[in-house]
């Protein structure tokens, strides 16, 4: 029987193929095609909305924004609306996958917008065209006055489901606004949306004010301004527009810096005349010393878990980029390239430190890993610095100064904002003249 | 004692007949012929007027009488296929061919509704990949009858041959078309563990009957957004990518595939 067996098995022939596999290491960086439908609205809606805010056609309105937000990011191509197939009145029904296939649009957003009880609702859905499915739908309810935050919130909602990574529109950027000519620079404390849009100044221009930070955790800012030509460390309440003097603090005092939780304050200041940095507890306002070194140490940064922080130091001659613990033991040195570095500020991702560098007259803004290795240099210009991170470390943003003719004319001093990767570089339009920038968190966490 | 040695002597003679018999049998190994590509010479005078010289006419007159005897051997002209009375299909082509003559039915209607709409929202000025892609295609399935014709009329070939695998050509032919319809999520961290395989089984034109994520619960637990993300990409670039650019033959040996998507190396980079 065994014999048999084993016959059988040697006569029939065994055909087996093994799983062919396939690796897909590389794709496209193209910017994924995307289409925004305008957000369908009633009659109704439309009156009241015209009354109550003077907007005609609000949903349109909002799809505007969002489509602007996507274009903005470099990641996203919203198509013309002028080859859509289907009207807004889709937010009620399942789209025709077929008729946005046909304009290659790989993602599409719907909606509708609806006036009820003085408030404006608003419902949204994405949906994945190639595999016919809704990937996500939400709905939120707020005053009318701020639609253009509902459509920062769409957008970010779209970004993560997207790419995998928290979005950044729903955001603020405090910056020093600028005018006059260069020797007597008028400058005031200035908020804005990311998108440029709903400008304040917070300062009347009196005194001078430098290096605005936001909190990581919560509206609040910090700045440096001068009071009868002493430097005075401030905060900030954005939300109810509070404001109190941390301390007078002697000498020269540098970009202060909140802490990961909110609960410090990190900056240098000149004591004896050594430049050394030193942070504040806001609670009982305890000023504690971090480094101790006769040379100049400024610009400190917290890394996001807060157990490290990186600084600028001339300790090694020339000025370069350290790590050291957050109680100042174990300073490392980890810029090691030619030319100058400073500015050093810490991803909110963790991973990289975006710097300024200086090198034969040029200024660069570049990132580096926290070891210092992989030193990329995204962009090259006259004079560029003080970049801020976005609240997902995708984006940064700096100021860049123009040169002036022999004449003195010409200057000017502008936001701009460049990707991670070096591209999309981008300026930030700012009613004023700019600097000193720095990206708020999240509003809606 | 001579009984024994006879018997020894017998035995070992047809031991050493046995081996010499089968040995030689045993370590026949297969040869990996690779499958036949035909393909159309064009004359070079047709496009550039060149004047030969007459040594090479000659040659080149040889070398096509050569030719000419090579192709009638191998693959006759249609024409004269249809004409010959032998010729007649068997009854499983014709079933082949009355399917095929349903699908013809079928597709022109299809193709009628493709073309409307092309007409109506794609303009001149637009560039379009995928037809381009899809004439190639096209082309591939020609090739694909072609061959399948002069398998049935040499049959002295050997047909027990089958391939293993993709090969290099066909393998960077695949990876090509799916690098550019995969839109990489530029948001996902470079350093975690973040790779999507997915099995898809296809038809013999390259079209997905059905694609399966392997580690498809992976997808909906908690903290694996990225993963999500990146498998969905993965299964836009696959359905954008449709048909699938695969050989003209050896089907049994492709028609299970498994795309393994890691965007490290772009992320990281």
């Amino acid at each position: 029987m065994l014999l048999r067996l084993l016959l059988l098995l040697i006569l029939i022939p065994i055909k087996s193929y093994a799983l062919i596999e396939v690796d897909i290491t590389r794709g496209n960086l193209n910017p994924l095609p995307v289409a925004v439908s305008p957000l369908s609205i009633d009659k109704k809606s439309n009156e009241g909305f015209k009354k109550n805010i003077k907007i005609e056609n609000l949903g349109s309105e909002i799809s505007k924004v969002v489509e602007n937000n996507l274009r903005q990011s470099g990641l996203f191509n919203p198509l013309d609306k002028n080859a859509f197939l289907q009207k807004p009145d889709i937010a009620n029904l399942k789209p025709r996958f077929e008729d946005w296939n046909l304009i290659k649009a790989q993602a599409l957003i719907t909606g509708k917008v609806s006036f009820t009880d003085e408030k404006l609702r608003v419902e949204f859905r994405l949906w994945d065209v190639l595999a016919g499915k809704e990937m996500m739908a939400l709905a939120f309810t707020t005053v009318p006055s701020n639609w253009r935050r509902v459509g920062h919130i769409i957008t970010d909602k779209v970004y993560e489901r997207l790419t995998g990574e928290k979005g950044y529109f729903d955001t603020r950027i405090i910056y020093v606004s600028e005018e006059g000519p260069k020797t007597k620079r008028i400058k005031k404390l200035a908020i804005m949306d990311q998108d440029g849009f709903n400008n304040k100044f917070l300062t009347l221009g009196n005194e001078l004010v430098l290096t605005p930070r936001f909190s990581p955790t919560n509206q609040m800012v910090t700045y440096l301004s001068y009071f009868k030509n002493l430097p005075r460390v401030y905060l900030l309440d954005i939300e109810t527009g509070l404001q109190e003097v941390v301390g007078d603090f002697p000498g020269m005092t540098f970009a202060p810096r909140f802490s990961p939780d909110g609960n410090k304050i990190i900056m240098s200041f000149a004591k004896d005349g050594n430049s050394d940095i030193y942070t504040m507890d806001l609670e009982n306002r305890i000023v504690e010393r971090v480094t101790d070194h006769p040379s100049i140490d400024t610009s400190p940064s917290y890394s996001p878990d807060g157990k490290y922080i990186c600084f600028n130091s001339d300790r090694s001659g020339y000025q370069q980029i350290y790590v050291m613990k957050s109680n100042g033991k174990n300073v490392k040195r980890i810029s090691f390239g030619k030319g100058l570095y400073g500015t050093p500020v810490w991803s909110p991702r963790g991973d990289l430190i975006a710097f300024t560098k200086l090198h034969k007259g040029k200024f660069y803004i570049g990132v580096m890993r926290t070891d210092g290795t992989g030193e990329r240099l995204l962009t090259e210009n006259y004079y560029q610095e003080a970049p801020s991170w976005s609240p997902n470390g995708r984006v940064l943003i700096f100021y860049r100064e123009t040169k002036t003719n022999s004449k003195g004319e010409g200057f000017s001093a502008k936001l701009w904002s460049i990707d991670l990767t070096g591209y999309n570089e981008k300026q930030v339009k700012t009613v004023t003249d700019a600097s000193d920038p720095s990206w708020s968190s999240l509003l809606s966490n | 004692m001579n009984r024994n040695i006879a018997i020894s002597f017998g035995l070992h003679t047809l031991l050493v007949i046995v081996t010499a018999l089968s040995l030689p049998f045993l370590s026949k190994k297969p040869i990996d012929l690779p499958p036949i590509v035909s393909m159309e010479l064009i004359q070079i005078t047709d496009k550039t007027n060149i004047p030969f010289a007459p040594k090479a006419k000659k040659i080149i007159e040889k070398v096509k009488e050569k030719e000419k005897k090579l192709v009638s051997e191998q693959a006759p002209p249609k024409e004269v296929k249809k004409l010959k009375p032998d010729s007649v299909p068997l009854p499983d082509e014709k079933l082949e061919k009355i399917k095929k003559i349903k699908k013809d039915k079928q597709n022109p209607e299809k193709k009628d509704d493709e073309i409307k709409q092309a007409s109506e929202f794609e303009q001149d000025s637009l560039f379009d990949p995928n037809s381009i892609a899809a004439l190639i295609d096209k082309s591939k399935e020609e090739t694909a009858e072609t061959t399948k014709k002069t398998d049935k009329v040499t049959q002295d070939q050997d047909k027990n041959l089958d391939n293993t695998g993709l090969s290099l050509n066909e393998e960077d032919a695949l990876k090509a078309q799916i690098f550019g319809c995969w839109s990489i999520p530029l948001g996902l961290p470079y350093n975690e563990d973040l790779l999507v395989r997915i099995k898809l089984q296809l038809k013999p034109d390259g079209t997905i009957i059905r694609s399966e994520i392997l580690d498809h619960a992976r997808m909906n637990k908690p903290g694996q957004g990225f993963y999500k993300v990146l498998a969905e990409s993965a299964l836009r670039a696959i359905k954008l990518c449709q048909p699938l650019r695969v050989p003209t033959t050896g089907y049994e040996n492709w028609k299970d595939i498994q795309l393994n998507f890691d965007a490290r190396e772009m992320l990281e980079g």
